[in-house]
């Protein structure tokens, strides 16, 4: 079906737009100062010409740009990123063992902020007077303006500090023992604020695109239709309305994501959760470039993935949508 | 601010009290102040800057100095905002700081203005292939995390002021393009572009003389936008230790003290809601500029 | 008129908008009656208060800005007016169907127009979702649209404008309703399709007994399909009667005027209907009627009294009313 050529296209896309990000990156890197022999050579208190000769050949650095730039993509193919001198681990495997706790932070916030988002936009257009009305307003102020890592901060100094509810960071306490369930229940303790705090941010984007975009629903023939057939309210706001004011928070949602990695690289770091962003951080301190690099792929394929999801969720809401 | 477009029209019944003469810019303004908030807005950025343009000169104590015991209590001690975990004074560096934060931001905005109208007004103006081409370029960008690239620009290339600039203001363009792009395409078909067109103009007079004046509006709006997000671009970057440590910014206040956050969280919840008020203000400010310049608002 | 309560009477309601300019009277005591089997037309301008009737009797004032002043509606003799929300909810789509004029929009394009029909039967009828959807695809079938089975699954987009029309229809009548309220049901459409569905219309109406409520600006549908008409202008209703009395000797001006300008009106339908309105000026803002008849300023026969006084709607002949000085003193312009 068109459905299935679509989603083919877009993975085509955007197996394009992943090269496109390697030979960026790979560009950036060797147009930049320095290279992985100075760190390491840096890391071992100073080496002589001939060590960091030595150790370019090891790596490779000792070809010209095109060869490498070969050598690395034929690489990507077999997921074979490199190898972190730093973490003395493949890159791939080092990746992925970090991946799931960025996906649980990033995929937790998104869907309680466009659940929640979604839900005050629609109470706020419902009432143009109402308490909700101000508090979407207001969000949507905060929400911009406040800095991802204050919110946490803030989150820390009451939750933490003055009200010792939760715990300071990271994913897991060591200490807990049980079966999965009681971890996964701990796991959950420990993603309370980083989940708020990343999605404190979408939560004002999507709580105002969902109210706009439910005003502007609300005074449409269909809902008059709905409304004529005797239809009830509740069902004219979340089932006529709704399924038609979803689509602009859907698009947006599906935008935002690489800007959601993003925040989650800051919030991780607040709270020490073991993610992609803490690994980006720690390998960008060590100049670990593989590690680097294959962050950034791995980040930009689940964007890709994600927008792709997108498209396809987009089309189940809105029949009108076409192929393409 | 009347739209020259109107004024071609041939004045239809019903129409003729709404155009009024009177000066446009005036008008704006005019529109501009009737927002209250965006009015506070304006007035508490002019606060900010005064406070780290003028301040220094009533408290002119070194941000990179140590003046006192570490972790000095905000009030304690004379130290209105305490002080940092090197005894610095926290005042002192957030006034130095603001200077540089809000020069960043605008610097850093500017850049991607710059590439973000350019990009999105030749898409927009010549549509077909150079518009496909462009425009895969502006998805390219977006699908990049935006922060993970500039930290590897940064890191790549050395966390000086420039660079830190440079990588806010080359990551941050994408929304600049697609707003400049749907307004070119909107402009392009008006008849007063086909009659400068059929006038046998040059492209560029085309696209900087006769559309782009016309495209500002949203454009504007974005860019103020862009200063707010620039900023607290570049607060994330020094959070992560990523900014120049020689320079004093609110950014860097926060990121020098961001390990000692249960011990002295006030070293990093003060710049924090500096910055929290500096992008309110300018975002309030926005609603106020999108209300004055955007004319088809202004009749609800 | 006979003595015993019509199937729907609208009295003296008053409908105020709060606007910017002031408060605006949207409707002043309009007054209607329709019988079952019968079909009544409201013609007017746009703007002369048509649909704002219509919306008062299925109790969708939109409010804030608008609200129901005073007056009563009476379906079976039950009040209408001031009826609890959850009451009035059940009679909408079931005693009292609606027709918009926007078939274009009218439709959620998100949802099958099968799952649109379908909906009111489910609330009206406690009907199973299977039972529903039989319904529909009958409704699609008694509208005359071609494969009902199969177009049971499009969306709206799939269909052209007189087919959305013919959706809409299926959805006022699915229930059966007792009164259908068609609001320019046609405008949207082009002529062929137009005469299609007035068709349409009439065979439904006979077939099922339903009263029909059709508002146009279009003397030529009255003339074709109406059994009694109503003149509206500026919120009121300004000349009532049959349509033959009406249409063969107008006394209100205005009714003149929109006569005047369909060409043909007679017994066999013009093949094409042009577009009225060659009456100068515009109709008022109803934010600031003077004193006198709002017609006034329009009109090509005014005395003194036209300014300063609104006249009321008064019989002058049996059962045919007008609200005109002129026609009311007996000089026939």
């Amino acid at each position: 079906m068109s459905l299935w050529r679509t989603i083919a296209t877009r993975i085509g896309y955007g197996v394009l737009l992943l090269l496109a990000v390697l030979v960026l990156n790979f560009t950036l890197i060797s147009v930049a100062p320095g290279d992985i022999a100075d760190s390491i050579a840096g890391d071992m208190g100073g080496a002589d010409a001939e060590v960091m000769d030595e150790i370019r050949a090891r790596y490779g650095l000792d070809q010209p740009f095109f060869v490498q730039l070969w050598r690395y993509m034929s690489g990507v193919f077999t997921l074979d990123l490199g190898y972190s001198y730093f973490f003395n681990t493949p890159v791939t495997e080092l990746v992925l063992e970090r991946l799931p706790a960025t996906l649980l932070l990033v995929f937790s916030s998104q869907i309680i902020a466009i659940a929640l988002g979604t839900l005050l936009g629609v109470m706020a257009a419902k009432n143009p007077t109402g308490i909700v009305n101000v508090v979407v307003s207001f969000l949507a102020l905060f929400g911009f303006a406040a800095p991802v890592f204050w919110t946490g901060i803030l989150l820390i100094i009451a939750f933490v500090s003055v009200f010792p509810i939760f715990p300071v960071g990271g994913m897991q306490d060591v200490t807990v023992e049980g079966g999965f369930f009681i971890k996964a229940l701990d796991v959950l303790y420990h993603l309370i604020l980083p989940m708020i705090t990343l999605s404190s941010i979408y939560l004002a984007l999507y709580s105002r695109l969902a109210r706009a975009s439910m005003q502007e629903v609300l005074g449409a023939d269909y809902v008059r239709t709905a409304r004529a057939k005797g239809v009830p309210e509740r069902s004219v706001l979340y089932k006529h309305a709704l399924k038609n004011a979803l689509g602009p928070v859907i698009t947006v949602a599906g935008l935002q994501f690489a800007s959601v990695i993003s925040g989650a690289v800051v919030v991780e770091t607040v709270f020490s959760w073991p993610g992609l962003g803490t690994l980006a951080l720690q390998s960008i301190l060590a100049r670990d470039t593989p590690t680097i690099m294959g962050i950034l792929f791995y980040s930009s394929l689940v964007v890709i993935a994600f927008n792709i999801l997108t498209d396809i969720v987009l089309r189940l809401v809105d029949p009108r949508i076409k192929a393409g | 601010m009347i739209d020259p477009k109107a004024i071609a029209q041939p004045l239809v019944d019903g129409m003729p009290e709404e155009i009024k003469v009177t000066h446009p810019f005036r008008e704006m303004i005019a529109m501009f102040l009737r927002n209250r908030l965006a009015v506070f807005g304006l007035i508490l950025l002019l606060a900010i800057m005064a406070f780290t343009f003028i301040g220094p000169y009533f408290y002119p104590t070194d941000p990179f100095e140590m003046v006192w015991a570490p972790f000095t209590r905000p009030g304690q001690d004379d130290y209105i905002f305490g002080t940092d975990y090197l005894g610095r004074d926290i005042l002192s560096a957030m006034m130095a700081g603001g200077r540089v934060s809000m020069a960043i931001g605008l610097a850093a905005a500017v850049i991607s203005v710059v590439i973000g109208v350019t990009v999105g007004a030749f898409a927009g103006y010549y549509g077909g292939w150079v518009e496909e081409a462009l425009m895969r370029f502006t998805e390219f960008f977006q699908v990049l995390p935006t922060l993970l690239f500039s930290m590897v620009i940064v890191a790549l290339f050395g966390a000086s002021l420039l660079t830190v600039t440079l990588a806010i203001g080359v990551v941050s363009w994408t929304a600049v393009a697609r707003v400049t792009r749907s307004e070119f395409l909107r402009i392009r078909e008006m008849e007063y572009v086909a009659a400068a067109r059929s006038g046998s103009a040059r492209d560029a007079y085309l696209i900087f003389r006769v559309i782009l004046p016309n495209a500002l509006p949203p454009i504007i709006v974005q860019a103020n936008l862009m200063v707010g997000s620039a900023i607290l671009f570049e607060a994330a970057l020094s959070f992560l230790g990523l900014s120049d440590p020689n320079v004093m910014s609110w950014g860097q206040v926060i990121g020098s003290n961001r390990p000692y956050i249960l011990d002295a969280g006030f070293a990093v919840a003060i710049p924090g809601f500096a910055i929290f008020l500096t992008v309110l203000a300018i975002s309030l400010i926005g609603d106020g500029l999108n209300d004055a310049l955007n004319p088809k608002l202004r009749q609800r | 008129m006979s003595m015993t309560d019509p199937l729907l009477s609208v009295e003296d309601i008053v409908v105020d908008f709060q606007t910017r300019a002031g408060k605006a009277r949207v409707l002043d005591h309009v007054s209607l009656e329709v019988e079952s089997g019968e079909i009544l037309g409201i013609v007017g301008e746009s703007g002369c208060g048509k649909s704002m009737t219509a919306l008062s009797i299925m109790g969708l004032v939109p409010d804030p800005p608008g609200r129901v002043t005073s007056g009563s509606i009476r379906l079976d003799g039950v009040e209408l007016v001031g009826m609890d929300h959850e009451r009035l909810r059940r009679i909408r789509g079931k005693d009292i169907g609606m027709i918009f004029q926007e078939p274009m929009s009218s439709l959620n394009p998100v949802f099958t127009v099968g799952e649109q029909i379908a909906e009111s039967v489910r609330l009206h009828e406690n009907a199973s979702p299977r039972a529903a959807m039989d319904r529909a695809i009958a409704m699609l079938r008694a509208v005359e649209i071609p494969e009902a089975e199969l177009r049971a699954r499009a969306y709206p987009h799939q269909l052209s404008g007189g087919m959305r029309q013919r959706v809409m229809i299926a959805i006022a009548l699915a229930c059966r309703p007792r009164v259908l309220i068609a609001d320019e049901p046609t405008t949207a459409l082009d002529t062929t399709v137009q005469a299609q569905i007035f068709d349409l219309l009439q065979d439904l109406q006979s077939d099922m007994g339903t009263a029909i409520i059709l508002i146009t600006h279009d003397m030529g549908a009255i003339a074709e399909l109406a059994d009694t008409v109503a003149v509206m202008y500026a919120g009121r209703v300004v000349e009532k009667g049959t349509v033959e009395t009406v249409l063969s000797s107008p006394q209100h001006p205005y009714t003149q005027g929109l006569i005047t300008c369909v060409p043909h009106l007679e017994p066999d339908p013009p093949a094409e209907r042009s577009e009225l309105m060659e009456i100068p000026g515009v109709v008022p803002a109803l934010t600031d009627l003077g004193r006198g008849c709002a017609f006034a300023p329009r009109c090509r026969a005014t005395i003194d009294r036209c300014g300063v006084e609104k006249p009321a709607l008064l019989p002058s002949e049996d059962a045919h009313l007008t609200a005109c000085w002129v026609a009311q003193g007996g000089a026939q312009r």
